[in-house]
């Protein structure tokens, strides 16, 4: 033991290593922090076993668009730790877009953001950012058909830009399209440039942290006045203040750690999504949805109107992007707690919803037609023979139940026709069927005389009666 | 505030110009010059996919023969100029219809809202997308959804008994 102390010592001597460290861990910081200050710990935890897991998986994934497919599938099944370590990297990388997320929100919520952090909220914007894109290029390394597919969709948004749509649709393909050259670029930026740019607004984001100290809870009718908040901040931590280590970062750790282990457990529990089928451009039977954190936006896409939609794409992240950014510019005084802001809880709710009712419409996508709708089967058809038969079949092969349910089968793009015959009239529904609707083709020149008299014969018994 | 380097005596040079202020000029100026020689390269490498052009070839995708009357089938064919570590990634597929002997139409399979690859149901004689619900006739036209413009076309021709189709750019639908 003595050795080791002495050991220790001269090492500490030598290094300086308490002396930096020591005043940083123990830096007083408010009484009666909360659990709610865990978030950025968290999301900093959820980064750093990225970077572990990121290097790890880097020593058998090969960025190359023809072998990165097999290299996955080697690390999914064959790899020694391979399938845990890629759950590991999906689900830290959910949870750190989660916990930013709520981290961000804590923040906004509280007026963590007034003065004197406004920079600390603003590096935060920037390390929520790249966190997006971070995640989202992650999931295109996993290089299957969902993959190449959602490059396409990448190039065509960032094609909508005015002026020079074109020229960055080109830079994100690197290239006329997708080639040698796509994935290499897709890997480069996710695993040096955008962990680069991390690790310096980390540093910066932490530095403040250290430099502002932590912002204390907030009081109902104690408002920041940007003349007297240093001073009475001084005082308050010299009267009562709790060094950091361990009074306050206790909780860090343990909220970390089990974050750690919830993402190790679902790891090993669920692994990593599943591969899709290989990257071959010219399998054309795709179906491609972005990650679960994107989904809302998917949903979006589908769901705005298409006058609105170059607009929509282009200005509403741009809109989002400024509006992050200049809170600190509009509002770095007065009261921070939120049971006095009513406003921010009004602006955090309303966000919240917007994106989970956006989220459900994309997980249920029902603007997708449904390719997979087996036949009506007989017992639906409820008919022997003749033209209600030919006409029930004439539904499933002209495309009708892509888009329309009847008893439960085909997609719900269109009107549920279970009960058509209740609500129109044969003569209605030949209207629609031959002229097409907002949202339905028509078929006018596209269905033959006697298919139409087949198709009515079967849909004038789609009644309740 | 005093100097903790030395008198103002140290800082004075020929001309009016104060070694110091000289020292720090040169010093910047240096920095500068040696983050452009390396930058330099570094940006002309990360952008360089902008000034590249592919020259569009001619891939024959199967005898005239092969393809019916009436019909819209999918070929597949190879980018212009593949690089050699592109795999399958530099294939392309096109939905190819004939309408006559010698009229051929070659659709791009991207869908024009956002790039996803369209299906052709052959009875319904319509293309569906599956990621946003576009729909379009089988000559290209939008029939529903939010696709903003028809399907776009590759150049195609028969030669020798061989239909060709003129590989072109990821068809991008900019504003």
């Amino acid at each position: 033991m003595r050795i080791l102390r002495r050991a220790w010592e001269a090492f500490d001597d030598r290094t300086g290593l308490s002396k930096a460290m020591g005043p940083v861990l123990r830096h007083p910081v408010p009484p009666n922090s909360r659990w709610y200050y865990v978030f950025g710990s968290a999301t900093l935890f959820a980064f750093l076993v990225q970077v572990v897991t990121g290097i790890a998986l880097a020593l058998a994934y090969i960025p190359s668009t023809n072998d990165a497919y097999q290299t996955l599938q080697f690390i999914s099944t064959q790899a020694p730790f391979g399938r845990v370590l890629r759950g590991i990297h999906y689900w830290a990388a959910s949870a750190m877009v989660l916990l930013i997320g709520l981290h961000m929100a804590r923040t906004f919520l509280m007026g963590a953001y007034k003065y004197p952090r406004e920079a600390n909220w603003l590096t935060g914007v920037v390390l929520f950012m790249v966190t997006i894109v971070i995640a989202f290029t992650g999931q295109l390394l996993r290089w299957d058909q969902t993959a190449v597919w959602t490059v396409a969709v990448v190039a065509e948004q960032v094609g909508r830009i005015p002026a020079i749509g074109g020229a960055v649709a080109h830079f994100v393909l690197a290239g006329d399209t997708w080639g040698g050259q796509t994935l290499s670029r897709f890997f480069a930026f996710h695993v040096f440039f955008i962990p680069a740019i991390i690790f310096v607004f980390i540093a910066i984001h932490l530095w403040l942290v250290l430099h502002h100290g932590i912002s204390e809870p907030p009081q109902a009718g104690r408002p920041v006045d940007p003349t007297t908040y240093r001073a009475w901040y001084q005082a308050m931590l010299e009267r009562e203040g709790e060094p950091f280590w361990p009074d306050a970062a206790w909780r860090d750790i343990v909220f970390g750690v089990c974050m750690v282990t919830a993402v190790v457990l679902a790891a090993l529990v669920f692994g990593a999504p599943a591969l899709d089928k290989p990257p071959d451009p010219t399998v054309l039977s795709a179906d491609p949805r972005p990650d679960w954190y994107l989904l809302w936006y998917f949903g979006a896409l589908a769901l705005i109107p298409p006058a609105l939609e170059n607009a929509f794409m282009i200005i509403s992240p741009l809109v989002a992007g400024v509006v992050l950014l200049l809170i600190p510019f509009v509002s770095n005084r007065g009261e921070r707690s939120p049971s006095r802001r009513p406003w921010a809880v009004g602006s955090v709710l309303v966000v919240c919803m917007m994106i989970a009712t956006l989220w459900v419409a994309g997980a249920e996508s029902p603007w997708s037609p449904n390719f997979d709708a087996p036949p009506l089967p007989a017992a639906v058809v409820a008919a022997s023979g003749g033209p209600v038969v030919a006409g029930a079949a004439l539904f499933h092969d002209k495309g009708c139940e892509a888009c329309h349910t009847i008893a439960g089968l085909g997609g719900q793009r269109g009107p549920d026709l279970t009960y058509v015959a209740d609500r129109l009239s044969p003569a209605e529904m030949t209207w629609r069927i031959l002229n097409g609707g907002t949202n339905m083709p028509a078929f006018a020149g596209n269905i033959t005389t006697e298919q139409l008299d087949q198709l009515i014969a079967f849909l004038k018994t789609r009644a309740r009666h | 505030m005093t100097d903790p380097c030395g008198g103002a005596a140290r800082d004075e040079g020929p001309g009016g110009v104060r070694r110091r202020e000289f020292l720090t000029r040169v010093s910047v100026a240096l920095s500068l010059w040696g983050a452009a020689i390396v930058g330099i390269p570094f940006v002309g490498f990360l952008v360089a996919p902008l000034f590249e052009t592919t020259e569009p070839v001619w891939r024959p995708v199967g005898p005239a023969t092969a393809f019916r009357v009436g019909t819209t089938t999918e070929v597949a064919f190879a980018d212009s100029s593949p690089l050699p570590w592109a795999g399958v990634v530099a294939r392309t597929a096109a939905w190819l219809r004939r309408d006559g002997d010698d009229a051929f139409i070659a659709y791009s399979v991207n869908c024009t809202h956002l790039g996803c690859p369209v299906r052709w149901l052959p009875d319904a004689n319509l293309f569906m997308c599956p990621c946003h619900g576009g729909v379009y006739y089988g000559d290209g036209t939008v029939a529903a959804g939010p696709p903003p413009r028809p399907l776009p076309r590759y150049p195609v021709r028969v030669r020798d008994g061989q239909v060709e189709i003129l590989t072109s750019p990821l068809p991008i639908t900019t504003d």
